[in-house]
């Protein structure tokens, strides 16, 4: 009985909502896209539960959720790449069955990818041949190519190599791909992520152009304030069930991301702390590129104060991991190339830079600052032992860092079973705080963080800004590395972008407008904006 | 249709139920194997496993079990060090010749001086000897990156002219009337490596072999060597990221599981072998690798896996005798103990599930 009134409650404030807006859409007769209980389970997990909404023609439909709340598997059943267990789907009336990605082209679908597939040794126009079934001569996929780029404003040049192209240019490539085969139908996946500011602007013109001449587009994003400026409608899944349907220019950002999460979280709050003088250096910091695809680091200088919170932008690949291994101490330089504390610690490894206070947490969770196979316990020791004193003469006092562990997964909410699940077993938000928790009870001089809240839900990633906010309060220096430009606004208090390699300069983040913070991110590349 | 289905976790029943039901397997198949060669399968099996343990004349044959099971599990122990964080050291039986050479080669320098200290230190030689053998592997790795597998095994064979080497030249015994081989150490009371209780096949190595799994089980459990051999061989980028430094895991690995051959291989040339001879390994090198991954690199396991193997070796030899079965026979039935481990490994990782897959 009790698990019953359980599974009903979510779906009585779905109806609540979905009332609400069929007064809205009424005067649509047919939806372009019905879907009806569709199911999906895999091993262990419920990825989708019976899940049901409809697609207006022309407008933009957002699907919200949290990783893991099922808005892949949705969309990839709604693309042909996964079958529904249960459930159907109707296209303009018809049923729609799609077997596999052609059928769903043919239909009338079409997606553009987070991850780009393209290749990078060939140009745009051999690339966009590549995804067709009967591509035409090149010198009329140019041409349309061109006609394409022009009609929806995505300056595009069909005879450039996509391996010198930008994000925000490949990201064109797939759209223009897409739209050659008139869809009615857009899904996008997280298309914003790798933009800057400008190319987003770029974007949301060019999604408009598409909806007034009928286009449907289901957008699929974190970010609730772009939402709200785009879509007309926003389903909201969570655990990988209907739980809202909305319209986002109605509500609050706050109100969907507690409808995401399915609770309320604090904001973080800043504190007036006053930096102090300057505790990590690093001059001229320079490293070759590691492997085929590796960034090369161009003589990065800067410096850190007491109580400071340095953000460092850009998009990821820029040189972001080369350049938090060489502050780990993964990768080793000249001593006076980091000086902490005014003393030069360039040519020491890991576990001395730790002992000095400089901690780091790398952007891979499972496989670099955590090893999946061990223990909680094993992780915790993976980097606290000399902090914590975990060791006695080479041997491990598991009692204490089993107790440091539980600390961890106290102050942090870290939800797992105990100090010995496996780091595997545990969600993606859950490691994350873990790996937070770690290095913050370390109390360090200065925090390395890469993509701090990378894949966890608002409200872990709301704790985990706090938490370094409140390092810096007592004197602890943080560098934040992040493409998460709201998240670098939100709490830093410098600001620098790290693109192909190249450090900009620091400016103070308060200064700064969006529109000056794109400038920057775009350094290395030229920025075009649309003038179609 | 059978489908594998990814476990969420490692499951500990299969991790522990495995090694069991890879025996039976190879029971079943030998069975069917000594069928097909004209015998008696069940008889065959008991021969095997049943004869030296509880037979008519297993007061000879289980103090053979100690004695053929001690170099297996001192060897395969150092291998899983190596084993467990990715370093792959299939020159064991090279370490084993050089460890017995240098030993033999320190009793024989004093002969026939009689002292107290003669023993240890052919003990020290035998481990530095073998140490040294795995250095060369290691060093180049280290410091050019080379492929430790192809050169710790193509150093086998450089071991195995050295000892024949040694055996016809440096080390022959000047009063053996040019046969090859050297001296016979069981003749050399201060270089004896004898039993320590007459009749069990007790003897310095065999000690040594239970010793060592005492301290590889404390060193894996306890030490945080043990932690960086794990980390390392699961997701060596952690391990970077921790602090561990590859060079030195590589030196310390390698040159633990080197001593370890080392001394297993003075033990045997001082005590059961008793002579440097053209002839004198005999594949335990080898033969540990298998040990080790039976007994699922844990030191436990090994102990173990090592007294299973010396038992199918025994009980093989008896095989041959009583049966007359071919030598082949017994290596194929070995082999599949091995073969059989590996495929039914799976199943830790993987659960199986019969028919069309359902919705959780």
């Amino acid at each position: 009985m009790a698990l019953a009134v359980a599974l009903l409650l979510p779906r009585l404030s779905a109806l609540r909502y979905q009332r609400a807006d069929r007064w809205g859409t009424d005067f649509l007769t047919q939806p372009l896209l019905r879907i009806s209980g569709l199911t999906k389970a895999y091993p262990g997990v419920i990825a989708n539960a019976d899940i049901s909404f409809e697609l207006a023609p022309g407008e933009v439909h957002a699907l919200l959720g949290e990783n893991g709340a099922g808005k892949s598997t949705l969309v990839k059943m709604i693309y042909g790449l996964v079958a529904p267990d249960s459930g159907t789907m109707e296209m303009k009336g018809a049923p729609y069955r799609p077997a596999e990605p052609r059928a769903a082209r043919a239909a009338g679908v079409g997606m553009v990818f987070q991850h780009f597939s393209l290749f990078d040794a060939m140009s745009v126009a051999e690339n966009v041949a590549l995804g067709m079934e009967n591509p035409p001569s090149i010198a009329r996929l140019e041409a349309r190519i061109r006609d394409v780029s022009e009609t929806y404003g995505l300056p595009l040049d069909p005879r450039r190599i996509v391996g010198d192209l930008s994000a925000g240019e490949r990201q064109r490539v797939e759209i223009i791909r897409c739209l050659l085969q008139d869809p009615q139908l857009l899904i996008m996946d997280e298309p914003t992520s790798v933009l800057t500011p400008q190319e987003v602007d770029v974007l949301f013109a060019t999604l408009r152009k598409l909806v007034a001449q009928g286009v449907t587009i289901l957008y699929i994003s974190h970010k609730l304030e772009e939402i709200r400026q785009l879509c007309d409608r926003a389903t909201i899944l969570r655990d990988g069930r209907k739980v809202a349907t909305c319209q986002p220019r109605k509500n609050t950002a706050r109100d969907m991301a507690e409808m995401m999460v399915g609770r309320s979280f604090a904001t973080p709050a800043r504190h007036t702390s006053e930096t102090g003088d300057s505790i990590l250096e690093i001059n001229n910091l320079s490293r070759p590129p590691v492997g085929a695809f590796g960034t090369r680091l161009q003589a990065i200088s800067l410096t850190v104060r007491r109580g400071e919170i340095l953000g460092i932008g850009g998009v990821a690949g820029n040189g972001q991991d080369e350049f938090l291994a060489a502050l780990s101490g993964e990768y080793r330089t000249l001593p006076e190339t980091i000086v902490l504390d005014g003393v030069p610690i360039g040519h020491l490894g890991p576990s001395e830079r730790r002992k000095r206070g400089l901690l780091s947490a790398p952007e891979e969770r499972l496989g670099h600052a955590a090893a999946p196979d061990m223990s909680l316990t094993e992780n915790a020791l993976l980097t606290a032992a000399a902090r914590e004193a975990l060791l006695e003469k080479g041997f491990v006092r598991h009692e204490r860092a089993r107790h440091f562990t539980r600390k961890i997964m106290d102050a942090f909410d870290v939800r797992a079973p105990g100090p010995q699940t496996l780091a595997r077993a545990l969600s993606g938000g859950n490691l994350q705080k873990f790996v937070i928790g770690r290095e913050v009870l370390q109390a360090p001089k200065v925090f390395v963080v890469n993509q701090p809240t990378w894949g966890v839900d608002a409200a872990a990633a709301a704790a985990i800004r706090q938490a370094l906010l409140d390092m810096t309060r007592d004197g602890a220096a943080v560098l934040v590395i992040s493409q998460d430009l709201d998240e670098l606004i939100e709490i830093s208090d410098s600001f620098g972008a790290l693109t192909a390699g190249h450090l900009s300069d620091i400016r103070p983040t308060a200064a700064l407008s969006i529109d000056e913070i794109g400038l920057m991110l775009g350094g290395a590349h030229k920025l075009d904006t649309a003038h179609a | 249709m059978v489908t594998l289905e990814r476990r969420a976790e490692p499951s500990t029943l299969w991790l522990y139920g495995t090694p069991a039901l890879a025996v039976l397997l190879t029971m079943v198949a030998g069975g069917l194997l000594f069928t097909a060669l004209g015998e008696n399968p069940l008889e065959a099996i008991a021969t095997i496993f049943w004869e030296p343990l509880f037979g008519e004349f297993a007061f000879f044959y289980r103090p053979q079990l100690l004695v053929k099971a001690g170099p297996l599990i001192l060897i395969a122990l150092g291998l899983s060090l190596g084993f467990r964080a990715g370093l792959w050291n299939i020159g064991a039986e090279g370490q084993y010749i050089v460890g017995a050479l240098c030993g033999a080669a320190v009793a024989l320098a004093f002969y026939p001086l009689e002292a107290v200290y003669i023993f240890p230190l052919m003990v020290l030689a035998g481990a530095v000897g073998g140490w040294a053998w795995a250095m060369i592997p290691a060093v180049l790795k280290v410091r050019f990156g080379t492929n430790e597998i192809l050169v710790s095994l193509m150093l086998v064979y450089v071991a195995e002219q050295l000892l024949a080497k040694m055996a016809l030249g440096a080390l022959r015994n000047p009063d053996g009337a040019g046969f090859p081989g050297s001296r016979n150490l069981q003749q050399y009371p201060s270089a004896h490596n004898a039993e320590l209780i007459a009749g069990t096949g007790m003897h310095w190595g065999v000690l040594t072999a239970f010793l060592a799994v005492i301290a590889a089980y404390i060193l894996l459990e306890r030490h945080v060597l043990g932690f960086q051999i794990k980390l390392a061989g699961q997701s060596p980028r952690a391990a970077r990221f921790s602090g561990v430094d590859p060079r030195v895991l590589t030196l310390t690995c390698l040159g633990l599981s080197g001593a370890a051959a080392g001394l297993a291989g003075l033990f045997e040339v001082s005590g059961p072998a008793g002579q440097v001879s053209i002839d004198f390994n005999v594949g335990y090198g080898f033969t540990a690798i298998i040990v080790a991954f039976l007994g699922r690199l844990h030191p436990v396991g090994i102990l173990l896996a090592g007294l299973l193997m010396a038992l199918t070796y025994i009980g093989g030899e008896i095989a041959e005798l009583n049966l007359g079965l071919p030598a082949a026979a017994i290596q194929v039935f070995q082999g599949m103990l091995l073969f059989f481990l590996l495929a039914v490994d799976v199943l830790t990782r993987y659960r199986l599930r019969l028919g069309r897959q359902r919705t959780a």
